[in-house]
């Protein structure tokens, strides 16, 4: 894979940055500073930055609920994900989408959505967008395992089938979804067969290694672009904490967590970075304090930004025009 | 008499329902293993097993569907929605099947089926996990809509919907769990479909139900330290809808308020206004207010949120409005 070192660099900043800032997001809940719910991406962070990093400008993004991972690998700001979490003006979605529904337009994030499989037909209808227009974007659409087993989910992908959509599917198969494993919920425990279903090239991918994600996704998101329609990617990986905070994980042995503990996405890319001199464990230290400090200035950053207006509560109902 | 949290109250009235007929069931979304997300069911797969206990792949069409099928078999499903929000997944089997079937096969179909739910905000949970939407399912004729308030009546009438022989709806509020209340000692049934003066006054009718009981109860504590009595009807059923305490008190105080969570165009608030004009137009001594919800999709933010449902004191000065 032809990387320059910033580029590596760069994603295991993203990976870094969306650790840490998940870590402070869990203190900042239980301090009630943060309310609703929070999915933690936590032990996922190898499957969108090696997705997203493989995406072109103009290629949109969309996801489910478990969203600041993906929302900075979009390329948001850890101060305006922050300030959304603790529901400020500042925050990408003014305060008004909280953890689960955040959205970046301008950065081709499409957000953060909270019905399980609801965003599917919504990717396909954005990558009928850009097919219907003549752009060469991709809708890139990562949802979990849980969610391949809604009606939402083959309605959708079967239409991307039909219509020869440019959509990418990415199922996160973190094995459970909330506290059912997959094996009880699905048909088939190997979701990429239910693509088969439909037709639709598909693949398996490690999640837990970035080099590996990013590679598939490089090769799926050509094959898409080459006007071939939609492709399906299957990626395995697990989340090390609950589903929402608060999840009694009566489902599972601490010994399995350990256990996936040992993949851990950021250590295997440590690993492979020193492994390949690519990079010093020095330097990755020195990007770790960074990190750090980064995520620090976006706690005092959201901490200090304005609590929405009252007249915020009346905006946005309708489609208002440009507003200062 | 044992003084129970709502939650208790609920989760008794499915053990005994089930204990009492093994053709009761429950079905739903993280129901067994994980214990309810709202922890209702904590228990019920250790005791009655994963047959009677049944843990769903995320596909509320299928839960609602499925519920019906077996239904018509003689079984009599529990199923539950995880929240009120996702019911709209289900729509089509709320609305065309369940709603549907025993009138339009001229009665062969009978479905004696229970939908659990919890609907309502305040928990910062975001436009699309927050909303009230039970006007919507009040809607439509051939489904029952019940929501209690406390948890007396919320075991007495889980029970009577479970061994109701047509499809009700049951929600329940997010919020409420933990209120305690008293419940009678024994096996003892509420019915549908009948409305309940919490609280006697006699100065204005306070017409409300579920989470909006509590906040118009605080409401009447306040104002009657103004020396002003209010008489608060709870609803408990949105269908049937039993108007009849609602009349009796209302030609008593000649002046209403009331009180829902949902949003007030359309809403419960609506019909309930309309009856009293309807039928009780000569007795009316100043315009009917309602307070609702804000006309907004719940922000997530708390103070917009707060700002976006009813309180305390909108009912209060709801109340010295109509006065
Ligand atoms: C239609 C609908 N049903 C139920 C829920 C509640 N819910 C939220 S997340 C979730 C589990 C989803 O699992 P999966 O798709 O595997 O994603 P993961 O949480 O593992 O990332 C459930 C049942 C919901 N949000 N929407
Ligand atoms: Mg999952």
């Amino acid at each position: 894979m032809d990387m320059k070192k910033e580029e590596h660099l760069d994603l295991y900043h993203q990976m870094v940055l969306i650790r840490l800032l998940e870590e402070q997001a869990a203190v900042l809940y239980q301090q009630g500073k943060i309310g609703g719910f929070l999915h933690l991406y936590i032990g996922q962070e190898a499957v969108s930055t090696g997705l997203i990093s493989a995406r072109k400008p103009q290629d949109r993004v969309i996801t489910a609920y478990r969203d600041h991972g993906v929302a900075i690998n979009c390329g948001l700001s850890a101060n305006e994900v922050m300030a959304e979490l603790l529901g400020k003006a500042t925050g990408c979605s003014k305060g008004k989408g909280g953890s689960m529904h955040m959205a970046d337009v301008k950065k081709n994030f499409w957000g953060g959505h909270a019905i399980v499989g609801a965003h599917l037909p919504l990717a396909s209808g954005l990558a009928l967008g850009d097919l219907y227009q003549g752009t060469d974007g991709v809708t890139i659409c990562m949802f979990g395992d849980g969610a391949t087993n809604i009606g939402y989910f083959h309605e959708a992908v079967n239409l991307s089938k039909v219509w020869k959509l440019p959509v990418l599917w990415v199922c996160e198969n973190n094995e459970y979804g909330m506290g059912t494993t997959v094996e009880r919920a699905s048909a088939v425990s190997e979701i990429r067969q239910k693509a088969e279903g439909y037709g639709i090239p598909n693949g398996r991918v490690d999640g837990m290694n970035v080099m590996e994600v990013r590679q598939a996704s490089l090769d799926a998101l050509a094959h898409i672009r080459g006007g071939n329609g939609p492709y399906f990617m299957e990626v395995n990986t697990y989340r090390f904490r609950g589903h929402s905070m608060g999840d009694p994980e009566r489902y599972r042995t601490q010994d399995e967590v350990h256990c996936w503990q040992e993949s851990d996405p950021i250590g295997i890319y440590h690993n492979y970075l020193t492994g390949e001199k690519i990079a010093s464990k020095e330097e990755l230290d020195a990007l770790d304090v960074q990190v750090e400090q980064e995520i620090q200035a976006a706690v005092q950053f959201a901490e200090n930004s304005p609590e929405p207006a009252p007249e915020a509560l009346f905006q946005d109902i309708y489609y208002e025009g440009e507003r200062e | 008499m044992a003084r129970i949290t709502m939650r208790e109250a609920i989760s008794q009235a499915l053990w005994e329902e089930m204990e009492r007929d093994p053709k009761v069931f429950i079905l739903g979304e993280e129901v067994g293993v994980w214990g309810g997300t709202y922890a209702v069911t904590k228990g019920f797969y250790d005791h009655f097993g994963a047959e009677r206990v049944r843990d769903t792949p995320i596909a509320e069409a299928a839960i609602i569907g499925g519920a019906i099928g077996a239904a018509l078999t003689g079984l009599r499903p529990v199923a539950e929605l995880m929240t009120i929000n996702f019911a709209f997944s289900a729509m089509d089997h709320i609305v065309n099947e369940a709603a549907k079937l025993h009138y339009m096969f001229g009665g062969q179909f009978v479905l004696p089926m229970v939908i659990r739910t919890v609907g309502g905000g305040g928990r910062q949970l975001g436009a699309t996990h927050s909303q009230t939407p039970d006007a919507v399912f009040a809607h439509f004729p051939g489904l029952k809509v019940v929501a209690p308030g406390t948890p007396e009546d919320a075991k007495g009438m889980l029970k009577s919907a479970i061994r109701s022989n047509d499809p009700v709806m049951f929600i329940e509020h997010a919020t409420l769990y933990q209120v305690r209340g008293e419940v009678p000692d024994g096996d003892y049934t509420v019915p549908l479909g009948v409305s309940k003066v919490q609280r006697p006054g006699r100065d204005v009718t306070i017409v409300t139900y579920s989470k909006m009981l509590e906040i118009s109860t605080k409401a009447a504590e306040i104002l009657a330290k103004d020396g002003i009595e209010a008489e608060i009807v709870d609803l408990r059923s949105l269908r049937p809808l039993d108007m009849g305490p609602v009349l009796e008190s209302f030609k008593k105080t000649n002046r209403a308020v009331i009180v829902e969570e949902g949003w007030r165009s359309f809403g419960v608030g609506s019909e309930i206004a309309a009856r009293i004009y309807e039928e009780a137009f000569d007795y009316v001594d100043a315009p009917v207010r309602r307070v609702a919800q804000k006309e907004v999709p719940l922000p997530y933010n708390r103070t917009l949120e707060q700002m976006a449902l009813p309180q305390v004191e909108d009912v209060v000065q709801a109340v010295k409005e109509v006065l």
